[in-house]
């Protein structure tokens, strides 16, 4: 963490370090998931800010401090030509209450499809792969969990709209996911009653108050597969300030229902992340 | 019904009135001045971009400055008209791609945060022009 914090005030004073030709904030944030988008929604826009020929590498950490759990999540990601997205991401979730942990790999490729986010009046429209692997299956398994990998597939549309509420711009981003997935995957996949594929609804807004800095809500549709705690969906309000094309730190507050039967969980969230 | 139409025509004075007190784009943007200063500003910086400068090495930039300040005073509303080709005709042959038009476009918004254009009016602007990229790219 210390570490982290000497790059990123390196990085934000001194802007030397080379970035793409994409528009500052284009590149969106990156998600706990290791994905450009909010904070819990992967958005169409490919990380970082390569522009055609272009590449560029991302690394980002976040935590999530919410009742009784807290969720780490550290990745890094490659995007070449504004087209492809590859990226990793660790993410462990500690039960401060209940006590042990959980943790997953996550895997990701995104593809840009068509449609330039600033350019087209077509939405810009990505598919994405995520491929997560549960590090330790025990505690999954035990709440009844059919298995420790899974994969989620989802197609994103984002569009930044100029001029639209006070003259400033807004970022609308629609995602639906396909996912088998447990509390996004942290605890397994499917259950022993529900072993299929479920469509699943995401969005997100926001309003650039100027080039560097925004403020969005997001929303995030859940299955509810294992029988022992229900599972409910997310929601957060977040501030993502775009210091420059090297640093972005975001912050939001979020509502993640209830997590493994322990009631309504509230809290925050903190990320930065650092481009190339 | 008299006192009706009264009220309605002082109405209707009121919205006129606001209406042509109301600036314009163009005026916004300070009329030909502003659009010749920021013209000029947005020359500097494609000077100063080795990524596109390239593209301009055989252009006729007295040409060019003259085109593009009259297609931003009719585009935004100016008393102006556009007298030059079309885009896709002059943008033909150079093959114009995302990166080149990403760069062209973060010159134009430095020229517009060094000229202090509020950030309304930069976004009103940019509503303009980021259409034109099928017009432009790729071309
Ligand atoms: C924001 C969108 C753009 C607008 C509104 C625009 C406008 C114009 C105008 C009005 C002309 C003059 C046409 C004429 O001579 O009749 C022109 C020419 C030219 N533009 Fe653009 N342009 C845009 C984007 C770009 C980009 C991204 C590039 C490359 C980086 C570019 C490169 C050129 C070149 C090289 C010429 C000169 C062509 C020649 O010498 O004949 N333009 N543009």
């Amino acid at each position: 963490m210390k570490t982290w914090f000497f790059a990123i005030a390196l990085l934000s004073v001194s802007g030397a370090a080379s970035a793409g030709s994409k528009i500052i904030a284009t590149g969106g944030v990156t998600t706990i998931e290791g994905n450009a988008g909010g904070g819990i929604v992967p958005w169409a826009v490919i990380n970082g800010y390569a522009s055609s020929n272009e590449w560029s590498a991302t690394a980002f950490t976040g935590r999530v401090a919410i009742n009784n759990f807290t969720l780490q999540s550290t990745g890094v990601g490659i995007s070449l030509d504004n087209t492809w997205e590859f990226s990793y991401a660790r993410q462990h979730f500690a039960l401060k209450t209940i006590g042990g942990s959980l943790s997953q790999d996550i895997f990701s490729i995104k593809y840009h499809l068509t449609g330039e986010l600033l350019y087209s009046a077509l939405p810009q429209i990505s598919l994405g792969v995520q491929h997560k692997r549960n590090r330790d299956f025990t505690l999954p398994a035990a709440v009844g969990a059919q298995r420790a990998t899974g994969t989620d597939v989802y197609l994103a549309a984002s569009k930044l709209l100029f001029n639209q509420v006070a003259g400033r711009n807004v970022l609308l981003n629609g995602t639906l996911r396909a996912t088998k997935a447990n509390q996004t995957g942290l605890l397994g996949f499917g259950s022993a009653s529900d072993k299929h594929y479920q469509f699943l609804f995401e969005g997100s807004a926001a309003i650039f108050v100027n080039y560097n800095l925004a403020f969005g809500i997001e929303f995030k549709q859940k299955p509810d597969n294992l029988a022992f705690a229900a599972e409910q969906h997310w929601r957060d309000v977040f501030v993502a300030w775009f210091i420059n094309k090297n640093v972005s730190l975001t912050g939001a507050y979020v509502d993640l229902g209830n997590i493994a039967a322990q009631g309504s969980q509230t809290g925050y969230y903190l990320a930065m992340e650092a481009t190339w | 019904m008299v006192k009706h139409s009264v009220l309605i025509g002082a109405c209707l004075m009121l919205l006129a009135c606001s209406n042509a007190t109301q600036p314009n784009l163009y005026q916004r943007l300070g009329a030909e001045d502003g659009i010749n200063a920021m013209v000029d500003g947005l020359l500097y910086e494609i000077e100063h971009d080795q990524r596109i400068v390239h593209h301009f090495a055989d252009s006729d930039i007295g040409r060019f400055h003259a085109k593009l300040a009259e297609q931003l005073c009719q585009l935004t509303g100016g008393p102006c008209h556009y007298s030059g080709s079309t885009m896709q005709e002059s943008h033909t042959g150079f093959n114009i791609s995302l990166a080149d038009y990403d760069a062209l476009v973060e010159g134009l918004i430095k020229v517009m945060q060094r000229q202090q254009i509020s950030i309304t009016d930069q976004n009103a602007l940019l509503a303009l022009l980021a259409p034109m990229y099928k017009d432009i790219s790729y071309r």
